[in-house]
């Protein structure tokens, strides 16, 4: 089973239903427990870090969500769930989860680009992972956010997207993997990388 | 890069797709939950639905047809059309929808922008916005005047003044119709949209009169629109999403691939 951790964020039901549309077992929850025994994890989201943060440690959400990270549980960021695994985000000046050592910063207003980055945008691999594991490196994926992740190790990095500045879309850790974009809304390559991590082992 | 969207407008009325066609009136012209599957699988890159039903039924009918689109298309889509309240806004949010657009109910009462990023965030406010062109005037400067009741009320609001201050109210997006150029099919109306693209930080969706690939083309290199919504000229099959998307590509134009 995935749980779809539910801290009372937006998109929560478009990720289910892409998982359905896939066949896959999944579950929104905000049960530890629950979040404890499942197979895999995604941690999805929209608005903003502090709000989130908030109502992540209210449902006493932060310590199981590090313990799945931490324990090799399969683990898929998205969007704002991939912001608030880093440790700190400009937005609201808010404390994260510390799960992959970076910030989240904002983009800069100087860059002559309209913020929120919102729209269709192509990933540059750095290096392979399972969860691309098939995609046409033509690929786009969809964005949405005004904040971007920037992990402290150019190791963490997985791909990188161009947007006035060039930003990590996705990071990874060895069982922890996170997009910036929304693949439950970027149409065949982002059902496939959803797949993809309904199959992954967790192991880079 | 960023690609320049296409986005297909779906009118639906009592859960049929319908266009006004000169003459006519309204004809419904097929199943908006098939349509938006045909369209996904063609490439569209967002989808807009537009409720213009007036009665209660009807936007339940609306909701339904919401739930069954958000199931097998994968893609961003919004709605709008007679969306009030923040109650609105959450049922069809929940049914699926990426974003809400609001017009003349931000007209009426520019807070629902504001509450609606309060509660659901900027990137899913869309403001939806009918411009008319008038003399310039003390009131109007730009030359422009926010318009509603598909062009029939002029409110006395400037449309580049109406697009900052929503903007500033945190609208994550505009939606910029001319109802000068809407049902022409002779081109966008390139002077209001580059205006209004120019003077605010969030993207600008341009709206009203497209009728070939060129009209796309220039306003997106002639206005810079980041999204160019298209109706009639997709829905009666004189052009296809893949048709629309090669011509672009070769003007230079970034757009998505679908691979």
């Amino acid at each position: 089973m995935i749980a779809i951790i539910d801290y009372r964020a937006g998109n929560l039901r478009s990720v289910e239903r892409a998982c359905r549309h896939l066949n896959l077992d999944c579950r929104i929850t905000s049960s530890p427990q629950e979040i404890r025994d499942a197979e895999r994890v995604i941690f999805p989201g929209v608005g903003a870090a502090g709000k989130a943060m908030e109502t992540i440690i209210s449902l006493r959400l932060d310590d199981v969500i590090r313990e799945v990270a931490d324990r090799g549980t399969p683990f898929l960021g998205i969007c704002l769930g991939t912001q608030i695994i880093l440790d700190q985000s400009r937005e609201d000046d808010a404390r994260c989860l510390g799960i992959i050592p970076g910030m989240v910063e904002r983009f800069p207003a100087t860059m002559g680009v309209k913020i929120p980055h919102m729209g269709w945008n192509t990933i540059e691999k750095r290096i392979d992972h399972p969860l691309l594991a098939g995609l046409d490196p033509r690929s786009q994926f969809y964005f949405v956010h005004s904040y971007y992740p920037k992990p402290l190790r150019e190791d963490d990095a997985v791909a990188y997207t161009f947007y006035g500045i060039r930003f990590a879309s996705m990071i990874a850790r060895d069982n922890v993997a996170a997009v910036q974009f929304h693949p439950e809304k970027s149409g065949r390559p982002g059902l496939d990388l959803i797949k993809n991590f309904s199959r992954w082992d967790g192991r880079a | 890069m960023l690609s320049k969207r296409i986005i297909v407008c779906l009118d639906v009325r009592d859960g049929k797709t319908t266009k006004g066609v000169r003459f006519q009136g309204n004809v419904d012209i097929g199943d908006p939950v098939a349509m938006a599957r045909e369209y996904y699988e063609q490439g569209v890159d967002e989808l807009v639905f537009y409720d213009i039903t007036a009665s209660h039924e009807g936007r339940d009918i609306m909701i339904d047809v919401v739930d069954r689109v958000a199931r097998e298309i994968f893609i961003p889509f919004s709605v709008g059309g007679g969306i009030r309240t923040i109650d609105d806004m959450y049922r069809a949010l929940d049914a699926g929808a990426e974003k809400i657009s609001v017009n003349s109910a931000a007209v009426h009462n520019p807070d629902i922008i504001s509450l609606g990023a309060r509660h659901f965030g900027s990137q899913c406010i869309v403001l939806g916005m009918d411009a008319k062109k008038v003399p310039v005037s003390a009131s109007i400067h730009s030359g422009y005047e926010v318009v509603i009741n598909g062009g029939r009320t002029f409110t006395g609001m400037d449309a580049l003044q109406w697009a900052r201050k929503a903007q500033d109210l945190g609208a994550g997006e505009i939606c910029l119709n001319s109802i000068d150029a809407d049902g022409t099919s002779d081109g966008y109306e390139l002077e209001l949209t580059g205006m209004i693209s120019r003077s605010v930080g969030i993207p600008v969706i341009a709206s009203g009169g497209a009728g070939t690939p060129e009209h796309l083309r220039d306003v997106f290199l002639r206005a810079d629109a980041d999204a160019a919504l298209i109706a009639s000229m997709v829905h009666f099959g004189r052009y296809t999403i893949p048709g629309i998307k090669a011509f672009l590509k070769g003007a230079h134009i970034p757009v998505r691939d679908v691979v």
